[in-house]
């Protein structure tokens, strides 16, 4: 889960880093008083959970609240990289004389904590570390010793001397952050020094891990501002692992895998998938109802594949799911269904059986996926089981 | 032979008392794996149809020599698990566990450093050595035995490209679900590693997705050590950056993690990567001694 830049700065504020005096707004007019406030000038910031914002006019240097509330304006209105923006963060102007990177992730290839810092800052870490590697200092941080000062010494040795040990406190804010707080990335890109020789941090991007948000219930708190698809919502609601695409062919599987595997056959087949979805383990009649309900609340879906392979979970009862869940929920589009595995030729047997127009059967997962991008395309149309 | 569990593998289950503990316990004892012992905290002195539940890991080990832990417990206990397996020095630990927080998984990685456990998971189906031996939640009716070993981030994928597999007669060596999770035990490297060494393997099947370098690290393993032929398959070319897709590790993250990036690695290696599930098998076929 990624923080908004004002709440990742909550965090660090909270964990001792510096950041700027900021207000957040929900409308023009309080980005105009927050400039008020701020003394009359004012940085608009756009909150969203992507990227690349200072290149896509999302960050605006204000000299007035006039400034502040027409770019708070454009923001709110506009939205942001196809995104909907519901607040703006105003921060108070800060003098700035150099610009550095620092941050701190879970690198998961050693299972160790990765910290980074670099002498210049506002650049593209990933491009910086292509190009000039030498120009980043890392050190991996076993997590069963923490990071001491020794770490924070090796970490800032390339900075201005006069901003070493303020910087070192800043590490150890953000490592305090990532322990703490259960996040696997923190990242200030720029961190600042001032020319009266502050250091600041002047953005925030922090990623909780969704794992621990049961022990974190103030970090899960933070997810209620975040703007949700609605039909995002409703598959979160009911337990469901959703995810929103924008193709045309509505996706159920069982198993992440398994689910990945169907969206690239599908794709390979000449159509879009329209989500990801793992209905789970049990498949059962009421999983699949709401995988249904929540799939066809897409307009973009003009098919539905229903992918499943009976390990532990039995084709028959899946069948016999799907079956339930069709009298609950009346599609107006075909449902291509591929069972194998544990009692795929009884679950067949039985959707065969009860012969619904709306079930298209197919005996593999390529000649499913085939038949659902064909369905989508609107290029043949399927009959269903003679009713 | 096969690797990681055989005919001498002893599981003891912990969180045998639960309903997966219960269900998936009974499942691999019926499959012929020795399922020697269960704990559950407070339970001691009980069974589960025969299999008696020890209070600790310790006292199942004494009493009943169990070498193999199994974990269904669950994610805010399951590393204390863990950490319990491997204090007791069991050779293996199996975590099924979905939802562990991965800073405790970082502490137990770090914890098993230079210990004599190996870990598989969490967040996985378990191993399995067909006819051998049953550790976790792979279905045992789908695989057959052979001389093919496959080793996978997923789990029904996994149950997919097996049985597609098994339906051309092609027998497997050992399974080995190494799970979904960020950080984690065995890894298609060391799997790699174990299967080049392992007489009853011919071939290996790694079964990856989006999401970390563990197919890049083991494209470089593969490049310069294994002699054994290899087919890959990689999910999720379709998927978006910056969105996980079902399993915790499974998200590419700015240009790091794509399925293109990982099959065009393994590719380099010498390894015929199967655009579908299907092709894996063809793929496998054509590759056979």
């Amino acid at each position: 889960m990624d923080l908004y830049e004002y709440q990742g700065k909550e965090l660090f504020a909270r964990h001792g880093i510096p950041v700027p005096r900021g207000i957040i707004a929900e409308n023009p007019e309080s980005a105009r008083a927050a400039t008020e406030i701020l003394g009359g000038t004012s940085v608009v910031k756009v909150q969203v959970q992507i990227g690349g914002r200072g290149k896509g006019g999302g960050v605006v240097l204000a000299d007035s609240p006039d400034e502040a509330e027409a770019a708070a304006e454009r923001m709110l209105s506009e939205g942001f990289g196809g995104r909907k923006v519901t607040r703006v963060l105003v921060e108070e102007r800060l003098a700035i004389a150099r610009e550095f990177y620092a941050a701190i992730l879970l690198d998961r290839s050693t299972g160790t904590d990765l910290a980074m810092v670099a002498a210049e800052g506002g650049i593209d870490i990933e491009e910086l570390a292509r190009t000039r590697p030498e120009a980043i200092r890392r050190l991996h941080i076993d997590p069963e010793i923490g990071m001491h000062p020794y770490h924070l010494r090796a970490l800032t040795g390339a900075l201005p001397p006069e901003s070493r040990d303020l910087v070192e406190n800043v590490l150890a804010g953000l490592y305090d952050v990532l322990t703490k707080e259960d996040a696997t990335l923190v990242e200030v890109n720029p961190l600042v020094l001032l020319e009266d020789g502050r250091v600041f941090a002047l953005d925030a991007k922090v990623t909780i891990d969704d794992n621990a948000l049961f022990r974190q219930p103030e970090i899960e708190m933070l997810k209620t501002v975040f703007p949700i698809d609605p039909v995002e919502f409703r598959a979160r609601e009911a337990g469901l692992q959703y995810v929103k695409l924008d193709g045309e062919v509505g996706i159920i599987g069982n198993g992440a895998g398994l689910v990945m595997s169907t969206l690239d056959v599908v794709q390979q087949a000449g159509a879009g998938a329209a989500n990801f979805l793992d209905v789970g383990g049990g498949a059962s009649a009421d999983a699949i109802a709401t995988s249904l309900e929540v799939i066809l609340s897409d307009p973009n879906v003009r098919s539905v594949l229903v992918n499943i392979f009976g390990g532990i979970t039995r084709c028959d009862l899946v069948a016999e799911g799907l079956l339930e869940a069709l009298q609950r929920v009346t599609p107006n589009v075909q449902i291509v269904v591929r069972l194998d595995g544990t009692n795929a030729e009884e679950g067949r047997r039985i959707l065969e059986a009860a012969g619904h127009p709306r079930i298209v059967p197919a005996a593999t997962m390529l000649e499913a996926a085939q038949k659902a991008a064909d369905l989508a395309r609107g290029e043949v149309a399927y009959r269903g089981h003679p009713g | 032979m096969a690797i990681l569990v055989d005919r001498t593998t002893k599981v003891v289950v912990s969180g045998i008392t639960g309903r997966e503990g219960t269900f998936h316990a009974l499942r691999n004892l019926a499959y012929g794996t020795q399922v020697v012992a269960g704990v559950t905290p407070g339970k001691a002195g009980r069974d589960v149809e025969g299999i008696p539940v020890f209070d600790t890991i310790a006292d199942a080990v004494e009493a009943t020599g169990a070498n193999t832990s199994l974990i269904f417990v669950p994610p805010r206990f399951a590393t204390e698990a863990i950490y319990e397996a491997a204090d007791s020095e069991l050779r293996l630990v199996v975590c099924i566990t979905e939802g562990i927080p991965v800073r405790d998984m970082a502490r137990v990685a770090s914890y098993l450093r230079g210990k004599s456990s190996t870990l598989v998971g969490p967040n996985c189906p378990g191993v399995i050595s067909p006819g051998k031996s049953n550790v976790g939640i792979i279905p045992g009716e789908i695989c057959t035995p052979g001389r093919v070993g496959l080793v996978s981030r997923s789990g029904t994928l996994t149950y997919q490209i097996v049985h597609e597999l098994t339906q051309q007669g092609i027998g497997q060596s050992t399974c080995v679900g190494m799970g979904g999770d960020p950080v984690h035990g065995v890894g298609f490297l060391e799997s790699l590693a174990l299967f080049n060494w392992d007489p009853e393997t011919d071939l290996v099947v790694m079964v990856g997705e989006i999401g970390g370098d563990d197919e890049e690290r083991a494209a470089e393993y593969i490049a310069q050590e294994m002699t054994k032929p290899v087919v890959g398959y990689i999910a999720g070319f379709t998927a978006p950056v910056g969105k996980r897709m079902g399993h915790a590790g499974a998200i590419v993250t700015g240009s790091s993690g794509t399925a293109q990036a990982k099959a065009e690695a393994l590719e380099a290696a010498g390894v015929k990567v199967g655009r579908t599930p299907t092709e894996v098998t063809e793929l496998v076929q054509a590759a056979l001694p």
